[in-house]
């Protein structure tokens, strides 16, 4: 389950007297909260937004399952990009990656019969190498990233074009099909809903609580400011209430996407992987300052390498679910996914210069542009004009964002 | 001509939450060199952005006249067209331009067909270089002078747009000695031209040296304007003045008992990573437990790049000889295994190597030793705040909390965050290169007290300082490096100021 609650560690930048107090002000909770959480409530607004421009279809069932079907591998690699664009760096060829990735997996599969596991695990094996093709030239030759995967963006898409030998492919198996299109229901039965895709949002919600308050407990063992009780568990039940109604609406219609249970699995270990792992926190050193970060012991050259081998990694993934979701490998899949990678990263705040950013934020950042295209389609918009909102709306969200942080006293 | 040529009278300016400045008055008059001095964060900086424009008229209250008049500056350009020039501690030229290029930036050299006028350009910036005595071609790039030099560029640069009053803030802090001397000189002959300057510095001994009267700034008020030619004024005065109470001493009292050796270096060369030269050749030195040893030494000596190069070969190439730590050879091929083998370095330059800015406290104090609070690769964040929150009270770290933005705090305040985060490393040797760089003198007292806590609890201390008074009075025995050689070796007790720069100047007049 994508978690909405501001990270911890950030929420308490603000003055001390009111952590202190177990944050009692309404006005400094809101003016702190509006800060920190900027990116939750435009995304809150945008879903109201849409929901009634459309009439409530936005948030109908079937709809619903429609949005995390179809964006979910623009979210997979905003997870990757925007490690990168914390460490400083960025990746421009990921779209290439992914029409690669899905290229391989499909002549496999589809020209020599190979099950579907070989497939995808192959097209993973695959965007592994690229990632490490990539990770050599900018972390042990030392050249920009920016011009490295520029690079590769033209050869990766040179060498889908020849594996594929300028045709599409296609269709798929119906059990590779299954990794995009799958659902996992009726495990439990139910009346007219699936009870298992509820199961499960209960065992995350509950997951979820046991994990904050084991945290808040620590923090205060710690005698580190926490939030008020009555506020805590005000946040708690609202995660819990939009997380259930979530799983009540998918509930209602297919049931549980295997995607959403994939996606969901990649935010929670990658979230938790930046935030407190020695590697994580080594990706935010380099970024904030490289020569501050080498001259603390830590191996710059190593950890470079090896999140572009995990950016080429959560690309093979992203394109086994497009060539699955697609049902098919054409030579010009994934056009302009990196694109769309990258301005989630910044929408959910990652810092052009580097060192800010959070993989949370990113997969919001994703979501809202998901829940515009999404929405403007059910509108029957044009695609020209969803473009151009598109456009604004990426403009706006960092411009905001400088905005917010010149207000907050930070020259950067 | 009127007696006073700038009139600031009442200037108050206010921050969300904060008074920066409070009624504050400065009176300069024409052709005098007038020190402005106060602890950081006391506002000086910001009562010189008051004054060039920087924060427009009415933004703040109070009166600025200039020449007599009343003036409202919107921005800087207002002010320099005035005849105020501000010289910042950060220099601002284009380092692939040219010399001429950089002096005439916006404010180019035309032509008649619009085009910019070569010849002019490079012939008025040549007559620009004679008058602030800067021997180099007006079409060199100015990457390739060194950091005096490009100082004179922007004092030319300045000129060139015939400033009346010139400002510098702490113009020395980055020139060695000879440099220094050579800018003061300037600042002397350009006020016997009628260029008023006002000059901001920590170096007390130059202001009382060159000012002709010093205003002294606290806690965003004036203190008091003192007359520097009627009668003596010393430098414990100015510092009364400034810390609003006696310092008793520069120098915290220690008892000096070294025990045994902790690390030696031996017959240590490194070359210059681009250029075909030594930087440093065949160092020998030591440094026991309980001990401070100073390393004095001429900007370009190699101070930095011997320091740097011991740890984990930060630095330079080809770099040959052996280091021992308590007595046994060691690999220190990295930054990592110098931190395991107990060597930290924290660097004089702590914005740009030092620190992460844009993060907090508390992720800077545990970016070098974040090992110890992990398991299995996971940091253990709410031990990481307790090591934060120790820091900060252990070392007085001023800041709300520990989750506070490292940018935003003051630079002595900085100095302690890089500080602890060597000492989270839990280091037998600790080289500081330049530890009270651009900190207030009450900062500079916690810092040597700090060193002085650390040799007591054992640990081995190296001070490298570019301030000969600072070493005589921190150190217990001090080696001097000349040319990347080391050429002296002196206990305190028996070293002066005087044998010292004989010292360090030694090599340079050997070869010639």
């Amino acid at each position: 389950m994508t978690r909405t609650e501001p990270e911890p560690a950030v929420a308490e930048s603000a003055p001390a007297a009111a952590l202190h107090a177990g944050t009692s002000d309404p006005r400094t909770l809101i003016m702190r909260n509006l800060r920190q959480s900027g990116i939750y409530i435009a995304f809150v607004a945008i879903v109201a937004l849409f929901t009634v421009l459309t009439n409530g279809v936005l948030l109908s069932p079937g709809n619903i399952t429609n949005i995390v079907l179809q964006y979910s591998y623009i979210l997979v690699l905003a997870i990757g990009m925007v490690i990168l664009i914390i460490a400083g760096h960025i990746d421009l060829s990921v779209g290439s990656i992914v029409a690669l990735t899905g290229a391989v997996s499909a002549v496999l599969v589809i020209q020599n019969d190979q099950p579907w596991a070989v497939g995808a695990l192959a097209a993973v094996a695959v965007g592994i190498a690229v990632g490490a093709w990539h990770g050599f030239w900018v972390a042990y030759v030392g050249m920009p990233a920016f011009i490295v995967t520029l690079a590769g963006m033209l050869l990766f898409r040179g060498l889908t074009l020849q594996v594929l030998d300028n045709v599409s492919l296609s269709p798929f198996p119906p059990e590779y099909q299954k990794v995009a299109g799958g659902f996992l229901n009726g495990l439990l039965g139910g009346q007219g809903y699936d009870a298992f895709t509820l199961l499960i949002a209960g065992i995350a919600v509950a997951g979820y609580t046991v994990s904050v308050f084991r945290t808040r407990l620590a923090r205060i063992r710690y005698e580190q400011p926490v939030e008020s009780f009555p506020l805590f568990v005000a946040r708690v039940l609202l995660v819990a209430a939009v997380v259930m109604y979530f799983a009540w609406q998918l509930a209602h219609a297919r049931g549980l996407p295997i995607v959403l249970i994939v996606l969901a699995v990649l935010v929670l270990a990658y979230g938790l992987m930046t935030k407190s792992s020695v590697f994580g926190r080594q990706v935010y050193a380099i970024g904030g300052n490289l020569s501050a970060a080498m001259l603390s012991g830590v191996k710059v050259r190593k950890v470079n390498f090896w999140i572009f081998v995990n950016m080429g990694f959560l690309a093979g993934v992203a394109g086994v679910i497009y060539s699955s979701r697609s049902n098919g490998a054409q030579p010009a899949a994934g056009n302009m996914f990196e694109l769309d990678a990258i301005a989630a990263a910044f929408i959910g705040g990652a810092a052009v210069a580097g060192g800010v950013g959070t993989v949370v934020g990113a997969v919001v950042g994703g979501l809202i542009m998901a829940v515009m295209s999404n929405g403007m389609q059910l509108m029957g918009v044009e695609q020209s004009t969803q473009s151009i909102v598109k456009g604004l709306v990426l403009l706006l969200a960092v411009a905001f964002d400088i905005y917010n942080k010149r207000r907050a006293g930070t020259t950067r | 001509m009127t007696d006073v040529l700038l009139e600031m009278r009442g200037i108050t300016k206010r921050f969300p939450g904060v008074v920066a400045l409070q009624d504050v008055s400065l009176e300069v008059r024409p052709g005098e060199i007038h020190a402005i001095c106060g602890e950081n964060g006391a506002g000086k900086s910001t009562l010189m952005k008051v004054l060039s424009g920087v924060y427009p008229s009415g933004s703040y209250d109070g009166e600025i006249r200039f020449d007599g008049k009343p003036v409202h500056f919107a921005g800087i350009r207002d002010s320099e067209s005035a005849g105020i020039g501000i010289i910042h501690q950060e220099l601002a030229l284009v380092p692939y331009l040219s010399i001429a290029e950089n002096i005439f930036l916006g404010n180019e050299r035309r032509g008649r067909n619009g085009l910019i006028d070569w010849n002019r350009t490079n012939a008025e910036a040549g007559e620009l270089l004679a008058s602030v005595g800067l021997h180099e071609s007006p079409v060199a790039p100015v990457i390739q002078l060194g950091v005096g030099k490009q100082q004179l560029v922007e004092i030319a640069k300045a000129l060139s747009k015939d400033v009346r009053l010139l400002i510098l803030d702490e113009p020395t802090a980055a020139l060695n000695d000879v440099d220094s001397a050579h800018l003061l000189d300037l600042l002397r002959r350009l006020r016997d031209r009628g260029i008023a300057c006002i000059m901001i510095s920590h170096k007390l001994s130059e202001i009382t040296a060159i000012a002709d009267s010093t205003t002294v700034i606290r806690d965003g008020r004036t203190v008091e304007t003192l007359d520097m030619r009627a009668g003596e004024v010393t430098q414990e005065r100015i510092i009364r003045g400034m810390v609003g109470r006696d310092l008793e001493s520069f120098y915290p009292e220690r008892n000096s008992a070294p025990g045994e050796e902790v690390l030696r270096i031996e017959d240590w060369t490194v070359w210059h990573p681009v250029q075909h030269r030594k930087v440093v050749d065949g160092a020998d030195l030591n440094v026991r437990a309980g001990e401070v040893v100073g390393i004095a030494g001429l900007m370009g000596a190699g101070r930095t790049e011997l320091a740097m190069s011991v740890f984990g070969r930060s630095y330079g190439r080809n770099i040959s000889g052996r280091v021992y730590m308590h007595g046994k050879q060691v690999r220190a091929r990295t930054v990592a295994e110098a931190i395991d083998n107990g060597i930290a370095y924290a660097t004089e330059d702590r914005k740009r190597y030092g620190l992460n800015l844009i993060a907090d406290v508390r992720t800077n104090v545990s970016a070098a030793g974040l090992d110890k609070l992990a398991r299995g690769g996971w940091v253990d964040g709410n031990e990481e705040i307790k090591v934060a929150e120790a820091s900060r009270r252990d070392l007085n770290i001023k800041t709300r909390t520990v989750l506070d933005v490292v940018g935003t705090l003051s630079g002595g305040n900085q100095q302690k965050v890089v500080l602890s985060k060597w000492l989270f490393t839990d280091p037998d040797v600790l080289i500081l290169d330049e530890p009270t760089r651009g900190i207030d003198v009450g900062a500079k007292f916690e810092i040597y007290t700090i060193i002085n806590r650390l040799v007591a609890q054992g640990k081995a201390v190296i001070v490298i300082s570019s301030e000969l008074p600072e070493l005589l009075g921190t150190c217990d025995r001090i080696y001097t490096l000349s040319a990347g050689r080391i050429t002296g070796e002196l206990p305190v007790a028996q070293a002066t100021q005087e044998d010292l720069m004989a010292l360090m100047t030694m090599e340079k007049e050997l070869a010639g």
